[in-house]
């Protein structure tokens, strides 16, 4: 087991990224953040509220997704759905979607597909906490990276979460 | 994690952890009803074919919708104006439309068992819609998850299953289902009604008389009389029917605790529940019909 970002050093990505989105997106009163469910929403909760606290008392809207049933592999197994709650329109905002490791890209592909069923964004951005890059299956990129790191097939990245393991940690397992 | 079961037969063969896994994914695709596109590409490529032996509104149209909003590729079929009317079996009909290709069965049919038979028989994944008097799974479902939508849980609630047991496939995928879930349940109607050793066999309550049942539940189940399956005389008159076992408003109201009032639906208003029973703020049955 190999730590890629200590407690410290995912605040201090956090943070980054919350400014690197709010750069790029200076008016953002055209834009709106949605994670994927169900890890995504871990990194996404902690982006909204770094950028809430930076732009209050505006409330940049924010939006959880769930892709379960657009996944391409999901008669293969079954996994238990999770709560979407998009509650404003999508149509003509810049949407900055947030996951937390970007390893195949099919993930991403299916959240793409999930979206337009909210409406047609004016453009979509993603933001991942860890890029696990040279490991794609389709041509997705992020336009936000927390880290990107090298990692063979039998590898696994986990992202530990306080709220629900106890610490704020990455690890290559 | 998977389901225990390839087809969906009846309540019997599922774990209650199957029953858990289908009520929770079903919560969360009720949000895509709520989308502008209220469709996702999950079923995409698969072929279901939708045997509909006996009549039937409710579970053909949602059966039919729930596949729309899967992205499957669907192909109905009634057995009126088919060839059946010319002599054809069971298996032969089948046979022929899966050689067409298709990858899922749903198939409502008059005889008990219709469905097993057809699962020793072919390889498609079947769907009961309904078998004769044996199971009628789907609705056993959607009262569970109206229910748990009402209630929070199953476990422990009280649930009067109420009117012509004896020939009801709703009734018996709610015994099932419930047991299964740890509710508690009675079946309460006409002892003509109501098999002899239910009692025995389901290991539920059995109440003759219909106020009493009420008082005890926090939940009835209202059950069709089904006309067209009475073939002796099990009660004299349908106002006779009415008069003991019919629900109506003022009953409810003088009851010592507002109870909910479900109905798998066609109502025979005035027969088993009056339209101010089925009506009142206390009916969820549309609200049943909306989780179809």
């Amino acid at each position: 087991m190999k730590t890629v970002l200590n407690e410290q050093q995912l605040a201090i990505t956090i943070k980054r990224l919350s400014h690197q989105i709010l750069e790029n997106h200076v008016n953002l009163d055209n834009t709106v953040i949605i994670g994927i469910q169900p890890r995504g929403i871990y990194v996404s909760d902690q982006v909204v509220r770094e950028i809430s606290q930076l732009i209050a008392p505006v409330q940049v809207p924010y939006g959880k997704l769930d892709i379960t049933f657009y996944r391409d592999d999901i008669r293969k197994e079954i996994l238990l759905p999770n709560h979407t709650d998009i509650p404003f329109s999508i149509e003509n905002k810049n949407v900055v979607l947030i996951d937390d490791v970007l390893y195949t890209g099919r993930t991403i592909r299916a959240a793409l597909d999930a979206l337009l069923a909210f409406g047609r964004p004016a453009k979509v951005e993603l933001c991942i906490l860890i890029d696990r890059r040279f490991s794609r299956q389709l041509p997705i990129q992020p336009d936000y990276t927390g880290k990107s790191i090298d990692s063979i097939i039998s590898q696994k990245v986990k992202v530990l979460w306080k709220q629900r393991d106890g610490k704020d940690e990455v690890v290559l397992l | 994690m998977r389901l225990s079961v390839k087809h969906l037969l009846g309540i019997r063969d599922l774990t209650r952890q199957d029953i858990e896994i289908i009520l929770d994914t079903a919560r969360q695709f009720k949000e895509v009803l709520q989308r502008p596109i209220r469709k996702v590409p999950s079923l995409q490529h698969i072929t279901i074919v939708n045997l509909f032996f006996e009549n039937s509104t409710r579970t053909r149209i949602s059966f039919e919708l729930a596949e729309k909003r899967l992205s499957a590729d669907t192909i109905n079929f009634t057995a009126g104006g088919s060839s059946v009317s010319k002599g054809e079996t069971l298996l032969d009909t089948v046979n022929n439309i899966l050689s067409m290709k298709v990858d899922m069965v749903v198939m409502r049919h008059s005889a008990s068992g219709a469905p097993h038979f057809l699962a020793k028989h072919i390889p498609a994944a079947i769907i009961n819609a309904g078998d004769g008097i044996n199971e009628h799974p789907t609705q056993g479902l959607l009262d569970a998850f109206s229910m748990r939508e009402k209630f929070g849980t199953l476990e422990g609630l009280k649930v009067a299953i109420i009117g012509d047991i004896m020939h009801s496939r709703v009734a018996m995928s709610n015994i099932y289902l419930l047991k299964k879930m740890g509710a508690e349940i009675m079946v309460a109607g006409p002892p003509t009604l109501i098999p002899q050793y239910i009692r025995e066999a389901f290991d539920v309550r059995v109440e003759y008389n219909l106020r009493k049942a009420l008082e005890w539940c926090d939940v009835a189940n209202v059950l069709r009389i089904q006309l067209e399956r009475q073939n002796q005389v099990l009660f004299s008159s349908l106002r006779e029917y009415s008069l003991a076992y019919g629900i109506s408003k003022r009953l409810l109201d003088s009851l010592p605790k507002e109870i909910t009032i479900m109905h798998p639906g066609p109502i025979n208003r005035g027969v088993e529940l009056d339209s101010d029973a089925a009506d009142s703020k206390q009916s969820i049955i549309l609200q049943q019909v909306e989780n179809t």
